[in-house]
């Protein structure tokens, strides 16, 4: 014992008391969070069940008041506002990316570059709205669905350009430099070999940015509003699910209110499913 | 992101230049009189992430130790699946959660009990319990931002290499001496890059908090009357707002949000750096 000296004396029993209210404590405030989190997925999948019918997805909203009627306006907008956004922002971000991984790895205008990236990330997305509301909106004069599609092409950007970065720098050097050296152009090595190589997860990278911006409501709220009709031209207001949402649970009516939560269970639905179909492929492709 | 700032800065400009730097520390928000404050919404954001922080933090890091150091691999993989994917609902479902179910439950049971005790005396929790307030806000928002820290906190405590948390089990150390002296040590410049990441998604965060937080205008020092954070007084006052100076008010505080969530993610991505720079060296 001559080594332990310095070290304060404190009785097993002690020890092992402290150890065991440090479980109790982790283990009750563990089943706290992870019981409320429950709790809140239960909710929407009871309510939300119970408003899910056939009519729910292909019928028309009934004006207030009268009774059954689907959000099938909704889900196509909010599926032409992503849509549109995709296209705008998975590109950019893609090429952004490119740049960030291939062109400038050690550079000083790539690494501000990626600062700034990594800062957008966290950037509220209601203020991505406001952005997109002073530049489109008041210039057209009036809410439309394009600008809320840029208001969340804005969100992907960042993201996107990050996840395409972070991928194309797990392909091997080796690749690379084989394909430079038998003579390929570096656009084409860049498109034609290590992208391809790193298909799979540039394509799961996409598809989880643009899951996460389809839930998005704040931007929406500020740039599409809503519209109570069939409207599939993006230069006007748009019916979306994330604002019915909003605009029906505020509504005093139960049965508007019953269709919030179909339209919320919709979203979970949607999102979770794409997740997990996500996490599948990635454990396919490492067994390969 | 220049760009974002410009438009904020220039449709802000009507407010800037009326009120100047007393905006932050107005409370008014009287559109008659033409005259903006952005006291209130400033107030509220920083209770309610406040109270989101105190609540989730340590909730976080129980969960993110219990499924690193405590349960089977199996059940660590399902319950930190399961934890991901929270990460991954919207917001606004949050906020109809909050808005059905937490915010009644507030009005019935928290409220009535905080005002049972002393606690009533202090002008934190006076006034009727009303269910709505600045309390319920940070709730949700506590409950929106959990998985996400505790998703981050379970990485970097795995990754504390085994071999030193095994010479500390050797030694005869339980697991909580090895938690405490070892793995949150070694982790916690990555804990608190996590905490400020966490900080600046409660800071931002809109529709969970719009649905509970009631929409007041007028300050209200109490923690269960109505109040407003900055992004909620945004998403309700800006479609209902014509082209002036109230609109360039809304801007202004949009600004200063953006400002706000800049400084915590510089911080937070500086240090999140300098912490890679480190372990990188010491690999």
């Amino acid at each position: 014992m001559s080594g332990m000296e310095g070290v304060p004396r404190r009785s097993v029993a002690r020890r092992k008391l402290g150890d065991g209210l440090v479980r109790i404590i982790a283990w009750v405030s563990a089943s706290i969070g992870i019981f409320a989190m429950g709790w809140i997925l239960y909710t929407c999948i009871r309510r939300g069940a119970a408003s899910w019918n056939l009519d729910f997805f292909t019928k028309m909203p009934t004006p207030t008041g009268v009774a059954g009627g689907g959000i099938l306006n909704a889900i196509v907008g909010t599926l032409i506002i992503t849509a549109i956004a995709a296209a705008i922002g998975l590109p950019l971000g893609f090429f952004a990316g490119i740049y960030l991984a291939e062109f400038g790895r050690t550079g000083r205008v790539a690494s501000v570059i990626r600062l700034i990236c990594n800062v957008m990330v966290g950037i509220p997305s209601i203020l991505t709205g406001v952005f997109a509301y002073g530049l489109i909106v008041i210039a057209m004069g009036h809410f439309s669905a394009l600008a809320g599609s840029v208001a969340l092409a804005v969100i992907m950007l960042p993201v996107v350009a990050r996840t395409t970065e972070d991928i194309l720098n797990l392909v091997p050097n080796e690749l690379r430099e084989s394909a430079l050296a038998v003579g390929a152009p570096r656009w084409k090595a860049i498109l034609g070999v290590i992208c391809r190589a790193a298909r799979a997860g540039l394509i799961t990278g996409g598809i989880l940015a643009v899951v996460r911006v389809s839930g998005e409501t704040a931007p929406l709220l500020l740039t599409v509003l809503n519209n109570q009709f069939w409207s599939v031209d993006p230069t006007q207001p748009m019916a979306n699910l994330t604002v019915t949402i909003y605009q029906y649970a505020n509504t005093p009516y139960p049965d508007l209110q019953l269709k919030a939560w179909g339209a919320s269970l919709l979203i979970i639905v949607g999102v979770l499913g794409a997740n997990l179909l996500v996490r599948l492929i990635a454990q396919r492709g490492r067994q390969w | 992101m220049a760009a974002i700032g410009w438009v904020l800065a220039r449709d802000a400009w009507p407010s800037i230049s009326k009120f100047g730097i007393s905006f932050l520390w107005r409370s008014v928000w009287d559109t008659n009189k033409g005259s903006f404050g952005g006291l209130t919404p400033i107030y509220g954001t920083i209770c309610t992430t406040l109270i989101a922080i105190v609540i989730a933090v340590p909730l976080a890091l129980a969960i993110a130790l219990l499924l690193v150091e405590m349960v089977h691999p199996l059940v660590r993989k399902i319950v930190g699946t399961a934890i991901e994917l929270l990460a991954a609902i919207p917001s606004i479902v949050y906020g109809m959660w909050g808005l059905f179910v937490l915010v009644p439950l507030i009005q019935k049971y928290v409220d009535p009990a905080i005002q049972r005790t002393p606690l009533r005396g202090l002008p934190l929790f006076s006034g009727a319990p009303l269910g709505y307030g600045i309390l319920t806000a940070g709730l949700i928002l506590a409950l929106m931002i959990l998985p996400f820290i505790a998703a981050v906190s379970r990485d970097v405590l795995s990754m504390v290499p085994q071999v030193i948390k095994e010479a500390g089990y050797g030694m005869g150390s339980t697991t909580w001496e090895v938690t405490r002296s070892i793995s949150l040590r070694y982790g916690l410049s990555g804990i608190v890059g996590a905490f400020f990441l966490g900080v600046g998604r409660a800071v931002g965060e809109t529709m969970a908090v719009t649905y509970v937080i009631g929409g007041a205008s007028n300050l209200s020092t109490s923690w269960l009357q109505p109040g407003q954070t900055i992004a909620s007084k945004i998403a309700l006052g800006f479609p209902e707002t014509g082209p002036g100076l109230e609109r360039g008010a809304l801007v202004e505080l949009g600004l200063i949000l953006f400002a706000m969530t800049i400084i915590f993610q510089l911080i937070a991505q500086t240090w999140l750096r300098r912490v890679r720079k480190r372990v990188g060296g010491r690999a």
